[in-house]
C-alpha cells in the first residue's frame, strides 16, 4: 500500500498497464516530457520511450481518430483529452466511430482496446470550459462505456479495468479531487469491476446515489442527515453506462426513497434515466418522488459557481423534502 | 485543380513533391537596434498611429505584469499574458479600420488596449463583478466588446476561425468595406476548424485575415512536435490563399503586412494568411511553469528580441519619443491599473438572476422554477452563499438587475 492522491493513482495505473503490456500507449496534448497539464502522465515517456508516450498535435478529433485506428490494429491506446470540455471536436469519432466499430462490422473489427481519459467537473473556478460534466452525452450512445472514479483506490482499479476491457471506455477523472483526494492504494496490479455500483454505506431510510466528485458531497449531506436521525444508504454508480440497475433497485426496495445527484444540468442528465428506470422497477415501494439534485439548466458559471453547484446543503434540503413528503 | 488539369503537362514516371522546394522568407523591416533595413523604404506608420501603438504596447505590458502579480497574491483566480507578442497583436490591429471585426483566441488583450478598452472594463471582467457585461460567467481574460468590434473570447481553441470566415462573408454582403481579423496560435492551427476556415474562405472569396501567432509553444508542446511542415504559412497554398511570414516582433513589418493583407481582403476579396514568428515570453498561463519544458537560455535569447524595446528605439530615433515620456507614461499606467484593480475588487458580485439570464432570449419556465428554488435555498442558508445572499432583497426589489 502507498498513500497517493488521485492523480498519482492514475499515473500509477498507467505505469502498471504500460509495464504489463507493451501494446499500451499513452498520448495526447502535452502528455510527453511535460507529463500532462495535471501531470497524470509524468515520467511515462522517460520510462517507456517516445514511441509509447508522446505529445500529439493540438487536435482532439485527430487524437481520437488516431486512437480508433490504433485500437482497430490491436494496440491498446490510452488517449488523453486535456479537459472533458474539449472532447467535443472528437464527438464524431466517439459517437459515430468508436461506439459503432464492432456493431457495424459484425465484430470483424473492434476498438475495444481504446480508453479515453479526460478530467471533468467543477469546483476549480474553471468557468464554462474547464468545469463541464459531459457524461450524459456519451451515456446516450450505445456501445460506449463511461466510468467515473471517486478516489485514488477506485481510480487505479477502475482505470486498469477500463484499459483491459474488451469495450472502449471513456474514463472521466474528477479533477477537483486530483490532489484533494488522498488515500491508500495497493502497489500491485489490480482491477475493480466495471458495470458494478458499490454500496459504500448501508442505511435504511433513503438511498443517495452519485458518482465521482459528487460522492464527497452526498457523504457530507448524509453525515448531516444522520445527525437528525435519518439513516442514509450511499451508492457510487462508478460505471455510468451500462449501469448497475440491480444494486440500485435492491437499495430502493429497502429504503423506499432515492436522491440522485450530479453536477451536470438537470434536463437530460443521467439522473433522469435512473429516476425513470427506478420508478418503473420500484413503483409500489416508493415512499416519495425520486429527487434529482443537479446543476442548473445553464452553462457552467464562474463567479456564482457555488450557487450553481449541487452542494451538500442542496442535497440535505432534498433529503428533508423526501423524508417529509 | 483547374490549373493542374489545364496547364500542367502530365508526366509518365511517378514524381512526388513535399513542398520543400518552396521557401517562404520572413518579412522584416526593423532591425533589433531600432534602425530600418536599407531596402525597406520609409514606413507608412505616421507619428500619431505609432504613438498610439506604443502606448497600447506599454499598457499591455504594465497590465500583464500587475495582473500576474495579483494572481500570485491570490487576488485573481487566473491570468494569461500577451508578453512578447505585443507587436504581432497590436501592429496588426493598428493596420485595420477600427470597425473591422477581431476574433481572437485569448492572448490578444493588446488589440483591445489599442482600440481603447478602458482599465475599468479590463478589471470588471477580470474580477467578474457586477459591471462585467458577461456577469462573471467566464474565467478572467475572456473579454469582449461590441463597441470595439471584438468578439467575446471562448476558451476552446480554433472555434473562432471558421466563425471569422462566416462573419467576413456577411461583411462582404453588407458591402461596407470591412473585414475580419482572426488571431490564433500555431497550436490551434492543428485543429480541424482551422483547415475548414481556410478552405471556405478561399472557395467563397471572403475578406478575412488569418493571423497565426507562431510563438513556439502550445502550452508545453514545441513546434517540432506540432507540425512537420514549413510552419503555418505554407498551409495556405493548399487552399490557394495569399500567405506571408512576418517577423512578429517587428512592429513595422506587422503593420505593413496587415495593411496590405487588408487591402487584398477588402478590395479583392482575397483571404490572407499571416504567420507572425514570435515567442511566448511568459508562461502559458498563471497555472503553468515553463521550466519543465524549455530552457532559460532560450527565453533569454528571445528577451533580447523584445518587441517593445525594438519599437522604442525606432521611436526615439525618429524623435517621436523620449525616456522621460517613457518613465512618466509607465508610472501613470501603473497607477491607473492599480487603482482600477482596487476599485474592481470592491464591486459586488453579479446579481443571482444573471445565472439564468441569457441562456435563452427568454428564460423557459423550468429554468425560472430552478431559479426560484435556488433563491429559496439561499435564503435558508445565507451564510453559505456570501456572493449572492447579501443582495437578494435588493435584487428582487428591482426585479433583478440583469
Amino acid at each position: 500500500m502507498s498513500r497517493m492522491n488521485l492523480l498519482q493513482a492514475v499515473n500509477n495505473a498507467l505505469d502498471t498497464a504500460m509495464a504489463a503490456d507493451e501494446r499500451v500507449l499513452c498520448f495526447g496534448e502535452d502528455v510527453g516530457i511535460f507529463g500532462g497539464v495535471f501531470r497524470a502522465t509524468s515520467h511515462l515517456q522517460e520510462k517507456y520511450g517516445r514511441a509509447r508516450c508522446f505529445n500529439t498535435p493540438l487536435v482532439e478529433q485527430g487524437i481520437i481518430g488516431f486512437a480508433n485506428g490504433l485500437a482497430a490494429q490491436g494496440s491498446v491506446p490510452v488517449a488523453e483529452i486535456q479537459f472533458a470540455d474539449y472532447i467535443y471536436p472528437a464527438f464524431d469519432q466517439l459517437v459515430n466511430e468508436t461506439a459503432k466499430f464492432r456493431y457495424r462490422s459484425g465484430n470483424l473489427f473492434d476498438v475495444g482496446g481504446l480508453t479515453v481519459r479526460a478530467p471533468y467537473g467543477g469546483g476549480i473556478a474553471g468557468g464554462h470550459y474547464h468545469s463541464q460534466s459531459p457524461e450524459a452525452y456519451f451515456a446516450h450512445t450505445p456501445g460506449l462505456t463511461v466510468v467515473v472514479p471517486r478516489n485514488p483506490h477506485q481510480a487505479k482499479g477502475l482505470l486498469l479495468a477500463s484499459i483491459r476491457s474488451p469495450d472502449p471506455v471513456i474514463f472521466f477523472e474528477p479533477k477537483r479531487l486530483y490532489r484533494a483526494s488522498v488515500g491508500e492504494v495497493p502497489d500491485e496490479d489490480y482491477e475493480l469491476p466495471l458495470r458494478q455500483a458499490e454500496v459504500i454505506k448501508e442505511g435504511n431510510d433513503i438511498t443517495l446515489l452519485a458518482w465521482g466528485a459528487q460522492m464527497e458531497v452526498i457523504e457530507q449531506a448524509a453525515e448531516m442527515a444522520e445527525k437528525e436521525g435519518v439513516s442514509c444508504e450511499l451508492i457510487d454508480l462508478r460505471t455510468i453506462v451500462p449501469w448497475d440497475i440491480e444494486t440500485v433497485v435492491q437499495s430502493v426496495l429497502k429504503t423506499g426513497r432515492l436522491i440522485v445527484s450530479h453536477e451536470a444540468p438537470l434536463t437530460g442528465g443521467f439522473a433522469s434515466e435512473i429516476a425513470a428506470t427506478i420508478q418503473s422497477r420500484c413503483f409500489l415501494y416508493l415512499e416519495s418522488p425520486i429527487e434529482r439534485v443537479t446543476g442548473l439548466d445553464t452553462p457552467f458559471p464562474l463567479t456564482l459557481e457555488k450557487e450553481y453547484m449541487p452542494g451538500p446543503l442542496k442535497v440535505l434540503d432534498a433529503i428533508h423534502r423526501t423524508m417529509d413528503f | 485543380m483547374k490549373k493542374n488539369q489545364t496547364t500542367v503537362k502530365p508526366v509518365h514516371k511517378p514524381i512526388f513533391a513535399n513542398g520543400d522546394d518552396i521557401q517562404i522568407p520572413v518579412f522584416t523591416q526593423l532591425k533589433p537596434d531600432g534602425t530600418v533595413y536599407a531596402d525597406a523604404g520609409p514606413s507608412s506608420l505616421d507619428e500619431p498611429t505609432a504613438r498610439r501603438i506604443y502606448r497600447a504596447m506599454l499598457y499591455t505590458r504594465v497590465l500583464d505584469e500587475r495582473m500576474l502579480a495579483a494572481q500570485r497574491q491570490g487576488r485573481l483566480s487566473f491570468y494569461m499574458q500577451c508578453t512578447g507578442e505585443e507587436a504581432a497583436v497590436i501592429g496588426s490591429t493598428a493596420a485595420l479600420d477600427d470597425a473591422d471585426m477581431i476574433m481572437a483566441q485569448y492572448r490578444e488583450q493588446g488589440a483591445l488596449a489599442y482600440r481603447g478598452f478602458t482599465t475599468d472594463e479590463f478589471m470588471d471582467q477580470l474580477f467578474g463583478n457586477e459591471r462585467d457585461p458577461a456577469h462573471g460567467r467566464q474565467m478572467p481574460i475572456h473579454y469582449g466588446s461590441r463597441d470595439l468590434y471584438y468578439l467575446t473570447i471562448s476558451s476552446p481553441l480554433a472555434t473562432q476561425i471558421p466563425q471569422a470566415t462566416g462573419y467576413a462573408y456577411g461583411q462582404k454582403l453588407a458591402g461596407k468595406g470591412n473585414c475580419t481579423l482572426t488571431i490564433f496560435g500555431e497550436g490551434a492551427a492543428s485543429e480541424g476548424d482551422f483547415h475548414a476556415a481556410l478552405n471556405m474562405a478561399s472557395v467563397h472569396k471572403v475578406p478575412v485575415i488569418f493571423l497565426c501567432r507562431n510563438n513556439g509553444y502550445a502550452i508545453s508542446t514545441p513546434v517540432a512536435e506540432q507540425f512537420a511542415g514549413d510552419g503555418i504559412a505554407a498551409r495556405a497554398f493548399g487552399y490557394r490563399m495569399q500567405s506571408i511570414r512576418v517577423d512578429g516582433n517587428d512592429i513595422l513589418a506587422m503593420y505593413e503586412a496587415t495593411r496590405e493583407a487588408r487591402r487584398l481582403a477588402v478590395e479583392q476579396n482575397e483571404p490572407v494568411l499571416i504567420e507572425a514568428m514570435t515567442y511566448r515570453l511568459a508562461a502559458h498561463s498563471s497555472s503553468d511553469d515553463p521550466s519543465g519544458y524549455r530552457s532559460k537560455k532560450e527565453e533569454e535569447a528571445w528577451h533580447k528580441k523584445d518587441p517593445l524595446r525594438r519599437m522604442q528605439r525606432w521611436l526615439i530615433e525618429h524623435g517621436w519619443w523620449n525616456e522621460d515620456e517613457e518613465r512618466e507614461l509607465t508610472e501613470s499606467l501603473r497607477r491607473e491599473v492599480l487603482d482600477g484593480m482596487k476599485q474592481a475588487e470592491k464591486r459586488r458580485p453579479p446579481a443571482l438572476e444573471t445565472l439564468v439570464s441569457d441562456v435563452y432570449a427568454e428564460t423557459p419556465p423550468l429554468l425560472r422554477e430552478q431559479f426560484e428554488a435556488l433563491e429559496a435555498h439561499i435564503r435558508r442558508h445565507p451564510e453559505t452563499y456570501p456572493k449572492s445572499a447579501p443582495w437578494l432583497d435588493d435584487d428582487s426589489a428591482t426585479e433583478g438587475r440583469a
